[in-house]
């Protein structure tokens, strides 16, 4: 069953004003339950646009959005209601820490969504666990903690409201790879306990090909593409003229097959093209044997 | 090409009496010499110390021992701080920090204004700066309508419009998409290439590691290794044991090499990787 819809959706910024700019046009896609889709796109390609449509910070122009088959702007008044089934968590989430306490930061929106003081500790808990945060680092104030701590702190505050649909807009960005490997397998366990719809907006090619059932690609307030990692990634030439780049080991893969060898370009990480070059050697090596 | 910076025996320790750490020292006892004109990337994980480093360069920190020198002039020397931070420009990780002016030309003249060089001349460093970056065009603009790749590239032109001899890039692309990265990346590369000042790009993404003339690693606050990309990512194994990545290609060849295939040591870019496998795939056959 799909989760969220958009059909043909269209925004545009500044409507009727000298600046009026369309950042989506005639957008219409579904996303499944239980679903880990990736988001790609070049800067201003209207990802973060289309997201912020989800949970209803941004309303659309025309089209409509669909959640669990019900249009989220039937009702205006009762759009909060959206925003705690999508749970949305921006772009250096850390700058938007605030209380006294990461467990009362954390803390702030079950309550907000009207839970008991019981459940709210529950869930506070249960969110602090899926991002690797120890007992000990509740009890200190968010600015105590690590750049890395602080992030997952405000991700866990997103967690908590246990929504059904979550969106991360570059949760990785400026970690370092090992932080980087970590913060993921952590949202890819979160994904797979909670089995709910995520959807990770991410500049990392290598991370999205990694971990995305299938992938949206946007360019120029369209979509561009919907598929499974290895169908987008097999068609480096167009991603590229999005301003968009294969992981590097795709391209190694595309440069190969270009100079006659055939390999498979759906490769997206170096064990699964270490596979492949292998049994390229295997096989020609019993040719040879022959 | 002589040194330009001396780090000697450089100890540093935050002094912040909040910090559990605060007896621990960000940075231990660093010996490193950049050279004039040279393109150097400073790799390591969060928390390794670079930035700490990098910060000393323009005596936005001082040593807690140690010394630094740049052309000479040790940082701790008050009389120097403006020769200093005149010869090096400093460029940090969000664009949209860094950026003061509602035009884009207003925002690259910022510097030069404030070192009281005469308007005519202004205009010609902001124009050949504009220039060296590929910004021109977007001269009349205002910056917050502008990508983040080229802010960015402002932020730069900016920094070169005060001449500098040297430009401390601290994660410039971290907050930029892979087209963003190329346009900042590229415009430095000519920067150097071309005037021949020297460049310091401090990065966690190891595919703008390769591109420079030397990597030095930082780890727990000491130079952990140091050389030409080749020398460092051959180094496959030591990197992963201390949280660093290696260009997938670069791992892919390791991997390869460690079944016993015949490869080269080391390759740094995706051509380099594809000429070694087709190599040894045809010689196989």
């Amino acid at each position: 069953m799909s989760v969220i819809t958009a059909e043909n959706v269209t925004f545009t910024y500044g409507k009727g004003t000298s600046f009026e700019r369309t950042a989506l046009s005639g957008v219409s896609f579904s996303v499944e339950e239980g679903e880990f889709l990736g988001v790609i796109g070049h800067t201003g390609s209207g990802k973060s646009t289309l997201v912020q449509m989800f949970n209803g910070l941004l309303r659309p122009t025309s089209g409509r959005i669909l959640l669990n088959g019900k249009d989220i702007w039937e009702q205006p008044k009762k759009i909060r209601e959206v925003r705690f089934k999508v749970g949305m968590v921006f772009q250096y989430p850390e700058h938007q820490l605030f209380e006294e306490t990461v467990y009362k930061d954390i803390s702030f929106g079950p309550k907000n969504k009207g839970m008991s003081e019981e459940e709210t500790d529950k869930k506070v808990r249960e969110a602090a666990g899926f991002v690797g945060l120890s007992e000990e680092l509740l009890k200190k104030s968010p600015f105590e903690l690590s750049g890395g701590e602080k992030r997952r702190a405000a991700i866990a505050g997103v967690i908590a409201m246990d929504p059904d649909v979550l969106i991360l807009d570059e949760p990785t960005a400026g970690l370092d790879p090992l932080g980087r490997d970590a913060l993921l397998s952590e949202i890819v366990t979160y994904h797979k306990v909670r089995k709910n719809t995520v959807l990770l907006v991410s500049h990392s090619m290598e991370d999205i090909a990694r971990i995305s059932d299938r992938i949206l690609v946007m360019n120029n307030g369209r979509k561009a593409m919907l598929d499974t990692s290895e169908n987008i990634f097999s068609q480096g030439a167009e991603l590229e003229k999005m301003g968009l780049r294969v992981p590097q080991i795709t391209k190694v893969m595309m440069l190969l097959k270009q100079r006659g060898i055939s390999v498979n370009t759906g490769v997206l990480t170096v064990e699964q093209a270490f596979q492949e070059i292998l049994s390229c050697l295997g096989c020609c090596g019993e040719t040879k044997k022959w | 090409m002589g040194s330009f910076i001396e780090v000697k025996d450089l100890y540093f320790k935050y002094d912040d009496p909040e910090d559990e750490n605060k007896n621990e020292f960000a940075l231990n006892g660093i010996n490193l010499t950049i050279e004039k004109g040279s393109f150097v990337a400073v790799v390591g994980h969060n928390g390794s110390g670079k930035s700490t480093l990098a910060k000393h360069f323009n005596s936005l920190y001082l040593p807690t021992s140690g010394d630094v020198s740049v052309n000479g002039m040790n940082t701790k020397d008050d009389s120097h701080l403006f020769d200093i931070r005149r010869s090096i420009g400093l460029v940090l990780q969000n664009p949209d920090n860094q950026i003061v002016a509602g035009i884009v030309e207003d925002d690259v003249a910022f510097g030069c204004e404030n070192l009281g060089i005469p308007p005519k001349e202004i205009r010609k460093r902001v124009d050949d700066a504009l220039k060296a970056v590929d910004m021109y065009e977007y001269r009349l603009h205002s910056p917050d309508k502008l990508s983040g790749g080229q802010k960015q590239r402002v932020a730069i032109a900016g920094i070169i419009a005060m001449e500098p001899e040297c430009i401390v890039l601290d994660e410039p692309t971290a907050m930029l998409d892979p087209q963003g990265r190329d346009e900042v990346i590229s415009a430095v590369m000519k920067l150097n290439r071309e005037r021949g000042i020297t460049v310091i790009i401090i990065t966690h993404y190891m595919e703008e590691a390769v591109l420079a003339d030397r990597v030095v690693v930082i780890d727990k606050g000491r130079v952990f290794l140091d050389g030409t990309p080749k020398e460092v990512f051959s180094q496959v194994e030591m990197l992963k044991q201390h949280r660093l990545d290696v260009p997938q290609g670069t791992e892919l060849v390791y991997k390869l090499r460690g079944c016993g295939f015949e490869l080269p040591k080391c390759v740094l870019d995706e051509n380099e990787c594809a000429d070694a496998i087709e190599k040894l795939l045809k010689g196989v056959s």
